[in-house]
Formats: structure tokens, C-alpha cells, sequence
């Protein structure tokens, strides 16, 4: 076995018991072990380097060359952390996985970055992602595509792909990734790990290289619940960088529930009908099932605007990213075009050299729709779908407490399988949209297997929701043993 | 048939770098000068991952202004992105407000405000080359010390009617917003800047018609001249049966030519859209009320308190008022004098003695005049105890070197002749002058002229030529 397929079956195969080996454990084990001194932050940080060099998935960008020399008192004693590439990061390159920004090093590092390493999770390395975080099969990256852990030959989603990918393959202990509009949560289930967006605001965006300014949030890719809930806690908070940050209200809590007594289940309709494939569909099933032995009632709830919510995104996302992304002119950083004409060949070949066609597409895409006289059809008519789907989950949480459905409408796909239309590619994300839309919280947990591809299980909340969302995905992933169900896959 | 006359249609567009202390949207000082990309950090250079956050000061100074300016200010104001591709904008977009801005619906003087907005500066690029312009530049460099610097835009309604109202308007708005201590408002280094819109309509219409936009003129004088320029422009070409273009213009101030930026065709697409990085402004009760607070007396209510309570003319009232530190001046020695002064021969005294003999643009507090001088020189010839051309000679005195008035005019002998002195060299000047006396009784009035001058002469300029005067017609 190759030390990578080894890594990887140390995440979801039987585990060996030798309890010196870092990577058999959960982050929040790991945790616990400094604590009880039976691992060191050196030992655990020379174990991931080692494994992170040993990449074979193309996960990672960039890799810290030096052991930070992590403090084991601090809460998150040392357990490395991979970062995704649209993190800035001081000194190291950061280029949101594009050519234009290829080699460039900013001058300082994103708050949550910085959080994090202060709370003694130090930066393991860079992940490779969607160009831009514009896509959702990390098929967009410059610098190659990801493979999935699972299948070699499939994608390991996007844009967050290669975070996700790390954490399943175990060379990195956990990350954290970005969701615009399902960009942490689709990953996360098509590599059959746990991946949470939370309520928009909650984490600040100051230092993450923006696409959609208005739906982006930064959030924990995980192997568990418990390590979603522990990265979180580090996460959450204002800042004054930050003004459309909130921070949470109060501290998010290390889940503890066992059953879901009283706990109301919503499912909506629109989001588990025609284009769930069967396998994903009869994972999803068996996860109500659960609900419901746990204690939990299930019922309908209709979110009857969220047919429109691709269609609103698809607006919304390339219009705040053709602005965004205006910065990108070789002017002051990142690839210049050697133009010797005027200024507008500079802009212009800088342009089409440096960005993906994918990243081109949606600049244009959104360009259009903030044309003079456009403006209305397109942007405006989009925001008031948006307003539409928030209200649709603001009666909705009258009747229930969590909504429930699968994550992603297949199990991870084959490479190249979709890179020809746009179209099926941007259906990937239709049951992640709505809650990005609306900026409420949701997390994505392994239900299960279909055709051996982990199929997950979308929870999503009212804002600022984090709490109950993790309580309830504990008790679910408890009962659902995905860790026991991979590991019978063999 | 009578030839149609023209009704020019003419509305500004103002901006006013803010003097917070720090930019718009980052923490960087203001720049004054300072060695180029020396006041920048990551949020104002438009780094990737960088947000912008309010200035509080900015905002607070904002509502002064649309306060100042009698505007209603909006209970929510947005921001929004301005998109365009330009080297001196490093975000490929300027974030401003556009349909919902701070402030709207105002007046000052006879000017409706249309609007008063917050938005941040661009940075400056400084080209290379003989032309100094982008277009033949060997190269340009981008100097972002500017860059983010808080601004507030102030638009008119198009309630102008002519060049020079305009920039006597202008002016008005000028010693406003200088008052409010809110800006530096210096049109030469670009603190403020002015464009205007310029239509032409038949006089007596209603309806406007096509404006065009004039950029930039970086001083009263080519304001007024621009504007002068581009109505004879418009005019000519109406006269000739052609219509006007809708587009933007340089006036060329050394040439004096108007040339066209751009057409109504190649304006720019802006495709504003709210800024997702910002929050509403939501003016509080209690900052609306500290605002308030802050704002002084405004220069049309004191020219309007000058005129009216102290019985100044018109013009010098203005002159006061526009000018706060000579209006302070003014009231500080108007307050030293206790009553002993007249408001009007003291605004006499301050608008053109002291100005002249200070020159253009001196601020009086910053001389060796001390309000009290003054007003006890302009109390000493109320009460006829020098002579105007006396009183000069004391003022020129105090600004060369300072003092007491009274004491001055004690060490030179200034004091005015007392009347028996007067009466004897008066007698004597009528004896040597016997021809003029007889011209005089001979219906001649002039003639008497060459008696006050020999008094005059005798006394050093001692004597008041109307007392004189008197006392050669008494002896006639």
C-alpha cells in the first residue's frame, strides 16, 4: 500500500490501535492527546509534513517547510491546519489558485488565518481549489485538477476540492475552505467528510480573496462533527477589518447529543426530487430514518422559490465577481502581459492570459447583467428571488427546526465529465445555493455509500444556528457510523 | 425677426476632499505632500482580500455639510461600486453613493442642492513626457498617497443663470464649507474642484436644453471664464441652425479652446451596483444632533446679521462674512471698541485700510494689529482726535511695527489742531491767499481748494479738511 492509500485508510478504514500514529486521529483527538502527553505538536507536525509531501492527489499548492514550533497549551495545541489557497497569507504565495495571481505573496495574512494559528493551529499548507473558487469539481484550478481520495479517476468537487480531498486522504488533519455557494459543503460530501458554511458574517471575509462578496464565508472541512464544532469556536468573531462581519452571538459549543427527541425535520420537496440520483436518494431516506429512530419527527416544508435560486445565483455571484475581480489588471501585482501597446492591450492581455475560461465566463456573465438597462431584468429581478428564498426559510423555521436533504444531487463524478457544459456543472451546487442565498448556516455530513462514493447529508438552520446544527449532526453521524460503513467497503 | 435670445441653464458639480485624519475607507493618514506611496497600506491599495470600513468622521462631516447646506439627510445611504478600468483606481471600481445618498434637497443662497454624497478619491498618476497627458506619456506612474481620500460630492440644480453668479456662488459655498472647518477647500491643490453643466434655452422657456459637462477648472477666474466660453460655444452653434452634443469637455485654460473628452456614445457604463462589503449609513438620532451642534454661524446668516443689525453695506458684510478670519477680526475689534466704535466706519476701516495695507489674502490675526489698535484709531478719529490722513499714517505704523495707537500718535504729534490753532492759520492762509479768497466771493467754489491746501500744508495734515472748510466759510 502507498503511503497515501495507507493515509486514507487510516481516515476511514478499521483502525490499527497504535495510538502514536497522528494520523488515525480525529483533530479533537489529537487535541486531547497533547493534553494528555501521549503526542507532541512536533511529533504530530512532523507526521502531516511528511504526508503532505507525499501528495498524490494534487491537494496541496504550497507546503511550510518549518515546524512553527506550535504551543501544546494552546486550545488547539498544534494540530496543523491546511488552508485554502483564497486565504491571503503573509509572505506565502496565495493566488486563489490562477495564473494571474501566480507567485504573488501578500503583505499580510487573512484574519481567520490568523485566529486559527494563534489558537494553535498553525498552516500546514495551501490547497489547490476552483480557479477563484468558481467552480465545483476543482476541474478550474491553474495548477491541475484534484483528485478524489475515493476514485482517483473523480473529482473531489469544488472549489473548496482541495481542502476536502486533504482531510479525507488523510494528509492534513483538518482545513478550511470557502462556500459561495456551496463550495465547502459539496467537496466535503463527495469526499465523505464533514464540511459546515456558517451563517454569512459570522467568520470575518478580511483577507479572503473575494467572488461574491455577499455570499462568501469561510468555514471547517473535517473528518468529524466534534472537529467542525472545535475549528469553528476559533473561527467565529467580528472584526473591525470586517464591517459586514457580525461574529456569533455567544460560543459555539462542542456538540454533545446522543438523540434528536423533539427535534422537527423539514424536507423540502424541491430539494429532494427529480435530479437526486437514485443511490444519493436511498442514502437520504435511510438518514430519515434515523432521524426518526433517534427520536426526531420529519415533515415537509416547501421552499417554493428555491426552483429560481441557480438561475438568481448565477447572477448575483458573476455580478459582484466582474467587480472583484477588476482588481486583476497587471498593474501592481500578480502576471503583467508583456503589452507593449497602450493601456487598454495591457488590461486587456493580462486578462486573457492570466484568467480561466471559467473565471472569464462568469466576468462577462456578470458584466452583462449589470449593463445599463439591463440592470433590472437581471440584478434586480435576482435580488428579489433572493429576498423571496429567505422568506421561504423564514416560514419554514416556523414549523421546523432544521431543514434536511442530500448535498449534492450525485456522488463525485468522473474527471472531465462535465468540464464541456457549464450548465450540468453549475446544477452540482442546486441544493447548496438556497441556504447560501439566504446566509444561513448548513452543514454536510456522511450519510452513507452509493456505488461506494460517500453521498452526503445537508442539515441547514435559521441564522446563527451553529449550535443546534452541530448538536443534531452529532447524533446523526453517531447513529449513521459512516466510519464503520467505509470501512466495511473494504 | 427679432433675433431669439439665449437663457443660459447652468448647474455645478463640487468636490470636497475631506480633512479627516485619516481616508475613507483605511486607516492612512492624509496626505500633504508627503514622498509618493508613502501613505498606503493593503485596503487602499485594493489588495486582494482587503475590505473597506467607514470613516466615522467622514460621515460625521458629511452631515455637517448637507446640514450647512439645509439638505434633508437620508435615515439609510448606501454605497455603491462605480465600475471602470483605470490605472489610478486600483480596485477597478470607486466606491461612491448613488441612489440613495447621505444628503439631498437643500439651498444655499439662491441654489437649490440636489444632492450631497460621500464617495473616496482617486490616486494620482503623474505622466512622463512633454505632454503630461496619458496618451503621449513614455510612462506614467501611480502615485497612491491620494488614493482613498475621503470626498464629498455637492450637486446643484441647474439654478445659475450666468459665469459670474456662478462662481460668486461658488465662493459662497467656498467660505461654507471653510466655516464648517471640514475641508481646506483650495481649488489649486485640488481640495476643491469644480465641474459644471452648461445648457442654452430660448429665454423664457421652460424646457432645458442639451447640457454638457466642463471639467475640472482649478480656479474661480477659469471657472468663469470656462463657462463664458462654452456659452458663446453653444450659442454659436445654435445661431448657426446646429444642435449641441451631449458630452464632456476640457477647457484648455491657457488656450482658452474647449475640446471634447467624450461623447454621449463612449460615456462610460459605470454598472453601479450596492457595495456588498459596506453596511447602510444609519444616522442615530444623537449623531444628527451632534452634527448639528457642531455647525457655526454660517457665512449667509452673518453677511445677513452684518447687513442687518450693524447697518453694514452689502458687499462689505459679504467680504466679512466669506472671509471668516476677517469677519473675526472684525467682531474682536468691534467687541475691544465697547461702543466707543461705529460698526460701519470700523467695517470701513477693516475692508480697505487694513486689507490694502495687510495685501491680498493676509489674515489680520496673523499681523502685529491687535483688534484693540483698531478700534481705538477708528474710535480715536470717530471722536475727531486725528485726522483721517492721520489715522493712515497710525495704521501704517501699527502694521510696520505694531503698538498703541494713541501712543503713536502722542510720539509723532498727530493729534488733531485744536480749534484756536486751526482758527489762527486758517486767518493766516486766507491773508496769503488773497487771490483765491476774492475767486471764492466771486462765485468760484473750487477755488477754495488752494486755502485748505495751505492749512492742510501748515498743519502736517493735523486738521480735518471739512472742519476747515467750515472755518474758511465762517471768515468769508
Amino acid at each position: 500500500m502507498s503511503a497515501a492509500a495507507d493515509a486514507f485508510a487510516a481516515v476511514f478504514g478499521p483502525r490499527s490501535g497504535d495510538p502514536s500514529r497522528a494520523v488515525e486521529h480525529t483533530a479533537a483527538e489529537l487535541v486531547a492527546a497533547v493534553g494528555a502527553g501521549t503526542l507532541s505538536p512536533a511529533e504530530i507536525w512532523s507526521e502531516y509534513a511528511t504526508l503532505a509531501a507525499g501528495d498524490e492527489l494534487n491537494a496541496y499548492l504550497w507546503r511550510a517547510a518549518e515546524d512553527p514550533g506550535a504551543d501544546a497549551a494552546a486550545p488547539l495545541a498544534g494540530v496543523p491546519l491546511a488552508v485554502k489557497d483564497l486565504f491571503c497569507t503573509e509572505g506565502v504565495p496565495s493566488a486563489a489558485a490562477s495564473r494571474i495571481l501566480e507567485g504573488y505573496r501578500p503583505p499580510y495574512t487573512a484574519t481567520v488565518v490568523e485566529r486559527l494559528a494563534a489558537a494553535g493551529a498553525p498552516m500546514l499548507g495551501k490547497t489547490n481549489m476552483d480557479e477563484f473558487a468558481m467552480g465545483s469539481s476543482n476541474e478550474n484550478s491553474a495548477f491541475g485538477a484534484v483528485a478524489n481520495p475515493w476514485d482517483r479517476e473523480r473529482v473531489p468537487g469544488g472549489s473548496s476540492g482541495g481542502s476536502a480531498a486533504a482531510v479525507a486522504g488523510g494528509i492534513a488533519p483538518w482545513a478550511i475552505g470557502t462556500d459561495t455557494g456551496g463550495s465547502i459543503r459539496q467537496p466535503a460530501a463527495l469526499c465523505g467528510i464533514v464540511g459546515l458554511k456558517p451563517t454569512y458574517g459570522t467568520v470575518s471575509r478580511y483577507g479572503m480573496i473575494a467572488f461574491a462578496s455577499s455570499l462568501d464565508q469561510a468555514g471547517p472541512l473535517t473528518r468529524d462533527v466534534t472537529d467542525a464544532a472545535l475549528l469553528l469556536r476559533h473561527m467565529v468573531g467580528g472584526d473591525a477589518c470586517d464591517s459586514t462581519s457580525t461574529g456569533h452571538p455567544g460560543e459555539i459549543e462542542l456538540p454533545t447529543a446522543e438523540r434528536l427527541d423533539g427535534v422537527r425535520f423539514g424536507v423540502p420537496p424541491e430539494l429532494t426530487g427529480d435530479g437526486v440520483e437514485p443511490g444519493v436518494r436511498a442514502v437520504f431516506e435511510a438518514a430519515l430514518a434515523r432521524i426518526e429512530e433517534l427520536g426526531g419527527s420529519v415533515t415537509e416544508v416547501p421552499l417554493p422559490h428555491s426552483g429560481h435560486a441557480i438561475s438568481a445565483y448565477y447572477v448575483l455571484a458573476p455580478a459582484e465577481a466582474s467587480a472583484n475581480l477588476a482588481r486583476f489588471d497587471g498593474v501592481r501585482y500578480g502576471r503583467r502581459a508583456a503589452a507593449d501597446g497602450d493601456l487598454l492591450s495591457l488590461y486587456e492581455q493580462t486578462r486573457e492570459e492570466g484568467f480561466g475560461p471559467e473565471v472569464k465566463r462568469r466576468i462577462m456573465l456578470g458584466t452583462y447583467a449589470l449593463s445599463s438597462g439591463y440592470y433590472d431584468a437581471y440584478y434586480g429581478r435576482a435580488q428579489r428571488v433572493r429576498t423571496k428564498i429567505a422568506e421561504d426559510f423564514a416560514a419554514a423555521f416556523d414549523q421546523v427546526d432544521l431543514i434536511v436533504c442530500p448535498t449534492s444531487p450525485t456522488v463525485a463524478f468522473k474527471l472531465g465529465e462535465r468540464t464541456a457544459d457549464p450548465l450540468a456543472m453549475y446544477l452540482s451546487d442546486v441544493l447548496t445555493v438556497p441556504m447560501s442565498l439566504a446566509g444561513i448556516p448548513a452543514i454536510s455530513i456522511p450519510g452513507g455509500l452509493a456505488d461506494g462514493l460517500p453521498v452526503g447529508i445537508q442539515l441547514a438552520g435559521p441564522a446563527f444556528a451553529e449550535n443546534r446544527i452541530l448538536d443534531a449532526a452529532l447524533a446523526l453521524e453517531r447513529a449513521i457510523d459512516f466510519r464503520s460503513q467505509a470501512a466495511a467497503r473494504g | 425677426m427679432a433675433e431669439v435670445a439665449y437663457e443660459p441653464v447652468i448647474g455645478l458639480e463640487i468636490h470636497v476632499q475631506l480633512k479627516t485624519a485619516t481616508k475613507m475607507f483605511c486607516g492612512c493618514a492624509l496626505s500633504f505632500g508627503e514622498e509618493p506611496n508613502t501613505r498606503t497600506c493593503p485596503v487602499c491599495l485594493g489588495l486582494p482580500g482587503t475590505l473597506p470600513v467607514v470613516n466615522e468622521q467622514a460621515v460625521r462631516y458629511g452631515l455637517e455639510i448637507g446640514l450647512a447646506l439645509g439638505c434633508e439627510l437620508a435615515p439609510r445611504s448606501i454605497f455603491h461600486r462605480k465600475n471602470y478600468f483605470y490605472p489610478d483606481l486600483p480596485k477597478g471600481y470607486q466606491v461612491s453613493q448613488y441612489d440613495i445618498p447621505l444628503a439631498r434637497d437643500g439651498r444655499l443662497g439662491d441654489v437649490r442642492i440636489h444632492r450631497v454624497h460621500l464617495e473616496e478619491d482617486a490616486a494620482k498618476l503623474v505622466h512622463a513626457g512633454a505632454s503630461g497627458r496619458i496618451h503621449s506619456a513614455e510612462a506614467s506612474d501611480v502615485d497612491f498617497n491620494r488614493g482613498g481620500t475621503p470626498l464629498v460630492e455637492i450637486v446643484s440644480e441647474p439654478d445659475l443663470r450666468d459665469a459670474a453668479s456662478a462662481a460668486e456662488w461658488l465662493r459662497l459655498l467656498r467660505a461654507t464649507l471653510r466655516r464648517l472647518g471640514v475641508s481646506d477647500v483650495n481649488m489649486e491643490e485640488g481640495s476643491l474642484r469644480c465641474d459644471a453643466n452648461v445648457s442654452l434655452r430660448p429665454a423664457g422657456s421652460e424646457q432645458l436644453g442639451v447640457k454638457t459637462e466642463l471639467k475640472n477648472m482649478n480656479s474661480f477666474r477659469f471657472i468663469e471664464r470656462g463657462i463664458d466660453a462654452e456659452i458663446a460655444r453653444q450659442e454659436g452653434i445654435l445661431r448657426g441652425g446646429g444642435r449641441i452634443e451631449q458630452e464632456t469637455l476640457h477647457y484648455d485654460v491657457r488656450s482658452g479652446a474647449i475640446s471634447s473628452l467624450r461623447s454621449k456614445e463612449e460615456a462610460h457604463d459605470y454598472r453601479y451596483f450596492p457595495e456588498p462589503d459596506l453596511v447602510p449609513i444609519v444616522p442615530t438620532a444623537e449623531m444628527v444632533e451632534r452634527a448639528r451642534a457642531a455647525i457655526p454661524e454660517l457665512p449667509a446668516d452673518r453677511a445677513a446679521r452684518f447687513a442687518g443689525e450693524l447697518g453694514l453695506a452689502e458687499g462689505q458684510a459679504r467680504l466679512l462674512a466669506f472671509r471668516t478670519e476677517v469677519g473675526d477680526f472684525y467682531e474682536a475689534a468691534l467687541a475691544a471698541g465697547a461702543g466707543a466704535v461705529e460698526a460701519p466706519a470700523l467695517a470701513n476701516w477693516t475692508c480697505n485700510d487694513l486689507l490694502a495695507a495687510l495685501g491680498e489674502g493676509a489674515d489680520p490675526a496673523g499681523s502685529k494689529v491687535t483688534p484693540a489698535a483698531l478700534a481705538g484709531l477708528v474710535g480715536m478719529v470717530s471722536a475727531k482726535e486725528i485726522s483721517n490722513s492721520a489715522a493712515r499714517e497710525v495704521l501704517a505704523k501699527l502694521v510696520a511695527d505694531g503698538g498703541d495707537p494713541a501712543a503713536i500718535v502722542a510720539a509723532a504729534g498727530l493729534g488733531r489742531a485744536d480749534e484756536g490753532e486751526l482758527a489762527a492759520v486758517v486767518e493766516r492762509a486766507m491773508a496769503d491767499q488773497a487771490d483765491a479768497v476774492e475767486k471764492v466771493r466771486a462765485g468760484n467754489a473750487k477755488a477754495i481748494g488752494a486755502i485748505v491746501g495751505a492749512v492742510m500744508r501748515e498743519t502736517k495734515g493735523r486738521a480735518d479738511g471739512g472742519e476747515v472748510q467750515r472755518l474758511i466759510r465762517e471768515r468769508l
